[in-house]
């Protein structure tokens, strides 16, 4: 069942050296209780992405075009009203820094609270229950006492672990996590996806997922889009993905990674480095946006952006030389 | 064999915390409580933990940025960290550093050819301007930058080349031991893998020791010959780096490792997750450190602390079940 669905979503910013395509025409769909993982490097437009669906740009200087349906209703043409009705209660958002998401001067419980006072009509001693009861939840000890404390008193992990029990006090159908565990230390990390996970279940909600870090894409996605200069340059089922990537920047990008216990199997060669650097979004890119530091480009490229293809049964790449294997009606 | 080019004896560098009206210290952090490693020329060693463990502090006390509060830091058979300011800036030249962030580590206003002489000058590196030029066009090449740039400012790079010039600075005063802290950390996935091939480039190319300080534990696989794991301002285990990644002998260094998402899902792995969080260096647990969080803790963690004892050959780790049978 189709839970989300974007077409042709654009995202726009008005700077004084020109508009900025920070998004520039992607489209995807996530399915009920799916995780879906978006990523690409600093500046692909995957966050904004993120932000978009959430209409959290402000405009001006952003503009944002295309659609966005999420159970049938087009989130970019609700009024502000209802999209407020909508914004952690149906879809949820998780961001990067709990250390800038969180109001350092309310306590936890209040900001847990807060969702379900709006949404859910709790007063404020139902409120605090179910506050405690998130805390609970999100494996936070003591949350009867932490509960009345302010974010300054947690440390990061359990920072991280406030906001998620925000963003699921209200059972969403859709959890948006912007980079979730980027600022963490790898054990506190392992932590925090494994609880993201044993929620998702749950609770029974879809995740979109964004993130730099392969890693954690072959851990916890089912399907993942790549991004490159605001467009979609692949989409396919994890495994898939790492298996046969098709897109240039993706098998760069994969080749890019270290991996660890690659010194144990001799395997600890040099990295695969992709030459150059990311285009400047805000000239208008005629062909392919990668074309500048792909080996195989050609003329074709530099004009011609090539469109996203079903290279292989649920197997997407938009280059022009990407194997395509016979696909059976 | 060659005496080493860095040798780190018990450093300990405890922050007071500022605490009443009058400044007198109430407390004290102990970011560095006793750390002791060597580095041999041209090696690579690499700290890894996590945030907090004090790994950058013991980068910093090797460049004296601050005195420390005891122990020793010798370079090349000479002791540092008591030299006065103006013996320490000739000795200055031979440890240079590269931080994490290539955007805050370069002075804006400069153009790239001043950054690059500044050290160059400092140190009488160029015996006249004609030198002076060619060693700065020079060191543009060694770091795979057009010369064509040198007249630019920092803000007119991108974040990766911004780091190769913060490399130049390094690379100019002709350092015997580059410490590198969290250097690639800020790069993206593409970028970092560009650097991390130039360092060690430059490695090979100059014979250059290196503290690699980090906490990406599959880069520092990639780079080091040996790895120093700390927690809490402590070297929990210390190996070369086929025995650590192979057989780590710490409880914490398990659960580091095993921490690390791999990219690749057709691994299924059970991940040895950690309770709770690093507590706080102000007051440190008693015992072995690490005892609040380890899975295998008994009651001597809790009370004796484990010294860093030699399991096998080059391999030293402090944990008090390598006194116990194995057991697995």
């Amino acid at each position: 069942m189709r839970l989300l669905e974007v077409e042709n979503l654009q995202a726009q910013f008005r700077t004084p050296e020109g508009i900025n395509r920070a998004v520039d025409g992607v489209s995807f769909h996530v399915d009920e209780g799916e995780t879906l993982a978006i990523v690409g490097e600093s500046g692909c437009g995957k966050s904004v992405t993120a932000m978009s669906l959430m209409r959290l740009i402000p405009e001006p200087p952003g503009k944002i075009a295309g659609s966005v349906r999420f159970r049938g209703r087009d989130l970019l043409q609700l009024s502000d009203r209802e999209m407020r009705a909508i914004r952690g209660n149906d879809i949820s958002m998780v961001f990067q820094e709990p250390m800038t998401s969180l109001n350092p001067v309310l306590t936890v419980g209040r900001q847990i609270g807060e969702t379900l006072r709006l949404h859910q009509g709790l007063d404020k001693e139902a409120a605090e229950a179910r506050a405690i009861e998130m805390l609970t939840l999100v494996g936070i000890p003591e949350p009867a006492r932490r509960v009345r404390e302010y974010p300054h008193q947690l440390s990061g992990g359990m920072r991280q672990r406030v906001m998620i029990a925000i963003s699921l006090a209200c059972s969403p159908r859709l959890l948006i996590a912007d980079e979730p565990t980027t600022a963490l230390d790898v054990t506190i990390q392992a932590q925090i996806l494994q609880l993201m996970l044993d929620l998702k279940q749950r609770v029974g909600a879809a995740v979109i997922l964004i993130t730099h870090d392969l890693g954690v894409v072959a851990e916890v996605a089912e399907r993942v889009m790549v991004m490159y200069a605001g467009r979609k340059v692949e989409e396919a089922p994890v495994a898939e993905l790492f298996r046969n990537p098709r897109h240039p920047y993706t098998q760069g990008l994969l080749g890019a990674v270290p991996r660890l216990g690659s010194s144990l199997t001799g395997a600890a060669r040099r990295l695969a480095e992709i030459p150059g650097q990311v285009p400047n979004l805000k000239r208008r890119i005629p062909g392919c946006a990668f074309a500048g530091r792909c080996s195989l480009a050609t003329d074709l490229c530099r004009e011609v952006a090539p469109g996203l293809e079903e290279k292989s049964p649920r197997h997407f790449a938009a280059c022009h030389f990407a194997r395509k294997d016979a696909i059976a009606a | 064999m060659n005496a080493p080019l860095l040798q780190v004896n018990d450093l300990k560098k405890h922050f007071p915390i500022r605490g009443n009206l009058f400044g007198r210290s109430t407390s004290r952090v102990y970011a560095v409580d006793g750390v002791s490693f060597e580095i041999a020329r041209g090696e690579t060693l690499s700290l890894v933990g996590e945030s907090g463990c004090g790994k950058s502090t013991v980068g910093r006390a090797i460049l004296r940025l601050f005195d420390i509060t005891a122990g020793q830091v010798v370079l090349d058979g000479q002791r540092i960290d008591d030299l006065s300011p103006d013996r320490l800036r000739r000795l200055r030249r031979r440890v240079q550093v590269v931080f994490q962030d290539p955007f805050s580590s370069l002075n804006p206003r400069l153009r790239v050819r001043d950054i690059l002489a500044e050290p160059i000058r400092n140190f009488g590196l160029a015996k006249s301007s004609a030198e002076l030029d060619s060693k700065v066009a020079a060191l543009m090449d060694t770091v795979r930058l057009s010369r064509e740039t040198l007249d630019r400012l920092p803000h007119e790079f991108s974040g990766g080349q911004r780091q190769r010039i913060c490399i130049a600075r390094a690379l100019a005063a002709e350092p015997d031991l580059i410490v590198c802290d969290e250097a690639v950390s800020a790069l993206d996935v593409s970028v970092k893998a560009q650097i991390v091939n130039l360092l060690q480039d430059l490695q090979h190319e100059f014979g250059l020791a290196m503290l690699f300080i980090s906490h990406d534990l599959a880069i520092v696989e990639h780079m080091t010959h040996r790895v120093a794991v700390m927690y809490l301002g402590k070297i929990v285990e210390m190996a070369p780096r086929q025995q650590i990644f192979a057989v780590p002998r710490h409880p914490y260094t398990k659960a580091l490792l095993s921490a690390v998402p791999v990219p690749d899902p057709t691994v299924r792995r059970t991940p040895m997750i950690l309770k709770g969080d690093v507590p706080s260096p102000i007051n440190p647990p008693s015992g072995c450190r690490f005892h609040t969080r380890c899975p295998f803790v008994f009651n001597r963690c809790r009370t004796e602390e484990p010294e860093l004892r030699q399991r096998a050959e080059g391999q030293w780790a402090a944990c008090h079940l390598d006194t116990l049978p194995e057991v697995q």
